[in-house]
């Protein structure tokens, strides 16, 4: 079989993972890089997806989609209430949420396709050789929609994926695999955009989910959110000064948030400093302060942790050991909660940015037969119902199943000659249709005309070990398959899906190619900023004939900057460079390092 | 209809080492669960994906006490049943008297919103139907043994398996009316608890 990666598409960053010699790696970028940010941006000239995404957050705030997870498998009314915390725009509709990018529009699987396809790139280049096959984690607490589309993502990106893993599970199969957790453990993952538990028993090899919570909305994003609006209301008072409708200030502030918010775990207090039109805005922010904002979210992950123990039967002294995943679970508030509701000192051996990926391989492994010894048991982590008469759910699975799992119903017809039954599924835990998630509407056709209530049609509802939810239907007096047609209601049609797999396969290397040209025009745009800057301070330091030879460097590769010839702009600034040499030489020896302050231009120079 | 004791290779017994339970599914899912057949043809694949299906459903019917005896009696009567909300079960007789008593008060805390004191005759209400639904649960596994017997031996299994559905439609009554105090009282979490899990 061939090689199967195990990928972590998260909120906030995404990884790829592999096993080399039974232990999970994770595969970095050619500058040493892990994480991948999962930010994707749109320009005129292609596509960028990653580090270069973020770098133009705040020049291009409408353009940048940052943390599209959270709107993955959710339709426009969903998310209604978030619209205002994004700087991008979203076009109303009824089915599921689509961002506009200039004039045509795109959906979150799209812009998550991107993500895993440069992931993709990444493994294949360290690998050498293609790769198609992943498994790829989704929060424990995603909804069938959900994760759907994130099949669909990986479809779009030109990967088969073998397996849908919960993150929290894929995490604890990690610590497994490592001998670092053993018996009754709880898995608290708080990441950027999502919250799970899961309780899990670990024995013999297996791991057997007992129970899973969570919440797919509340995660770090919303730390920085709370601190954001602290921030606009502080800069109003101060300054007088409203910018909560500036998306760049904005963009800024939740950076500058994000930011102070990590130190603020490792330090007591920490300063802002963030220079925007007109004013510099300083504060100093104590640890004290961001946990008295982000206390009520952390509270909110109290909830399901305790629901997950009802679940499953356990009181918190009966867990053996507490681990936490998630980058969010290194705020100490978040640490002292879980300590205080498990009555233990949670442990997180394992870097909590990477051991989502690192258990997502483990189950590639598994499922490549490289490891047999290992079997992992998942649930489902709401029930499914189906709609009945008044509008109340009939449920079917109950939440916490082990899956795979089914369920088989009888449907009959009303009046006579009926020939189609509409069945509307559901997932959630309310008792009204109406109050749960609408999964899919399924039209049963092609049966045979008989009286009203004489047909018998067995629907058979499983849910598979990706926790997605398959239909099956017979009518049993004639043993006749009925069709099925699926509408999905926060979905992409398989229609749909099949056309953005062929455009993507279209664009992908007109993409691979924009991106590339993108990045190149940036290393030259750096070398010749620095260059600038050394010529308005060292200039008199070379020889006239030295000098002429920059300018004329300076002046090809500017030339070339705007074409699309990345080969010539990528000669040019090596030429450019080369020039520079004795003037940076000359400018070391005039000790006026201090000229070349910016570390790029140090590498650049020094590389030489 | 599948015989979820057959498929871990047990008699229809009801009284069952959970540990050993436990072991048989291990066991099983090391040979059905659809990551050990990924490589394998569709049809492999779709045989083991529903292998599967089956066998987890048959651990959570058989690995709790009551839903055993539940299964069971269905399985003896040779219908079809499944897990969840089914319509509401009628009140056995024999509670009708204590049940009349919470539905009085359920109806006046309807009426005349809840103040401390009906909140503290509710909550006491609700306590004693708990231990009540307790003691008939253990009613039922204190028969296990009974059943045990007259399934190898002689007895008279239809007048023992009446007793358990009589049994088992008192506590199902008793769940439904702990949900309805419990709606009252303003405790809808424990709801979706109580009514999922066996």
């Amino acid at each position: 079989m061939s090689r199967i990666v195990g990928i972590d598409l998260g909120t906030t960053n995404s990884l790829v993972a592999y096993i080399e010699g039974g232990v999970p790696k994770v595969i970095r970028d050619v500058e040493g890089r892990a994480l991948l940010p999962s930010i994707v941006g749109y320009t005129p000239d292609g596509i960028l997806v990653g580090e270069p995404a973020r770098r133009q957050l705040v020049r291009n705030p409408a353009r940048t989609i940052y943390s599209v997870k959270r709107f993955m498998g959710r339709g426009y009314d969903d998310i209604k209430d978030e619209l205002c915390h994004c700087p991008f725009e979203f076009l109303a509709s009824a089915d599921v949420v689509r961002i506009k990018v200039g004039d045509s529009a795109v959906t979150p699987p799209e812009v998550s396709a991107h993500v895993l396809r440069a992931l993709k790139q990444r493994a294949e280049a360290f690998f050498g050789e293609p790769l198609e096959q992943a498994v790829i984690t989704v929060p424990a607490y995603f909804n069938d929609s959900q994760r759907q589309a994130t099949k669909d993502a990986g479809r779009i990106a030109g990967l088969d994926v073998l397996r849908i893993v919960n993150e929290p599970t894929a995490a604890s199969l990690a610590y497994g695999l490592q001998k670092l957790a053993q018996g009754t453990i709880a898995v608290y993952d708080l990441g950027g955009g999502t919250f799970d538990i899961s309780i899990l028993s670990v024995k013999d090899g297996v791991f057997e989910v007992l129970a899973t919570n969570g919440n797919t909305h509340l995660g770090g994003d919303d730390f920085d959110r709370v601190l954001v609006e602290w921030l606009l209301a502080d800069i109003r008072e101060t300054h007088g000064v409203d910018l909560s409708q500036d998306p760049e200030a904005r963009q800024e502030l939740r950076l500058g948030a994000e930011a102070a918010k990590c130190r603020l775990s490792f330090e007591d207090r920490t300063l802002l400093t963030i220079p925007f039109e007109g004013f510099t805005y300083h504060r100093e922010l104590t640890r004290a302060e961001v946990e008295k904002l982000i206390g009520p979210l952390v509270e909110a992950t109290l909830g399901p942790c305790r629901m997950a123990l009802k679940d499953a039967g356990l009181t918190p002294d009966r867990i053996d050991e507490v681990v936490l995943v998630g980058g969010s679970t290194r705020v100490p508030l978040v640490r002292r909660r879980v300590q205080e509701l498990f009555g233990k000192v949670p442990h997180s051996q394992l870097n909590p940015d990477e051991v989502v990926a690192m258990g997502a391989a483990v189950q590639a492994q598994i499922l490549a037969g490289g490891i047999t010894d290992m079997l992992l048991l998942d649930v489902t982590p709401l029930s499914l119902g189906i709609e009945t008469l008044g509008g109340v759910v009939s449920v079917l699975i109950a939440r916490n199943t082990t899956i795979p799992t089914m369920a088989k119903e009888f449907f009959t017809t009303s009046v006579d000659g009926q020939t189609a039954v509409d069945l509307h599924v559901l997932q959630g835990e309310r008792e009204l249709a109406r109050d749960n998630r609408s999964l899919a509407r399924f039209d049963l056709s092609g049966i045979d005309p008989m009286p009203a209530g004489m047909p018998k049609i067995k629907v058979t509802f499983l849910i598979d070990a990706n926790g997605i939810l398959q239909v099956h239907a017979r009518e049993i007096r004639t043993g006749k398959e009925a069709s099925i047609e699926v509408r999905p209601t926060y979905g992409l049609t398989e229609d749909e899906v099949a056309r953005m797999v062929e455009e993507s396969f279209a664009h992908a290397e007109e993409d691979v190619n924009a991106r590339l040209l993108i990045e190149t025009r940036t290393e030259a745009d750096t070398v010749m900023t620095h260059v600038d800057r050394a010529l308005a301070q060292g200039a008199r330091l070379v020889s006239p004939g030295d000098l002429g030879q920059i300018q004329q460097a300076l002046q090809a590769l500017r030339e070339v900057r705007d074409g699309r010839d990345r080969d010539a702009i990528r000669e040019r600034t090596i030429e450019l460079n080369k020039a520079t040499e004795r003037l940076a030489e000359a400018m070391m020896d005039a000790a006026l390092k201090g000229a070349l302050a910016s570390r790029r231009a140090d590498q650049i120079l020094e590389s030489k | 209809m599948n015989d979820y004791f057959a498929v871990f290779g047990l008699p229809r017994k009801l009284q069952l080492d959970p540990e050993e339970l436990r072991r048989r599914f291990y066991e099983l899912s090391r040979v059905h669960h659809p990551d050990f057949h990924q490589g394998a043809s569709e049809e492999d694949q779709a045989e083991a994906l529903s292998a599967s299906a089956l066998l987890n459903r048959a651990y959570r019917v058989l690995r709790d006490p009551v839903s055993r005896v539940e299964y069971l009696i269905a399985l003896e009567d040779g219908r079809e049943t499944r897990e969840g909300a089914d319509a509401r079960p009628r009140a056995p007789v024999d509670l009708l008297e204590e049940i009349m008593e919470v539905q009085e008060a359920l109806q006046e805390a309807k009426a005349g919103g809840l103040d401390e004191v009906s909140r503290q005759r509710l909550s006491e209400e609700r306590q004693r139907l708990m231990a009540r639904q307790l003691a008939e649960e253990e009613a039922i596994a204190a028969r296990a043994a009974e059943w045990d017997a007259v399934v190898v031996g002689p007895g008279d299994r239809t007048a023992l398996l009446e007793w358990f559905k009589q049994r088992l439609a008192a506590r199902a009554y008793l769940r439904t009316v702990i949900d309805d105090v419990s709606d009252a009282l303003g405790q809808g979490e424990e709801r979706h608890v109580s009514h999922r899990r066996h």
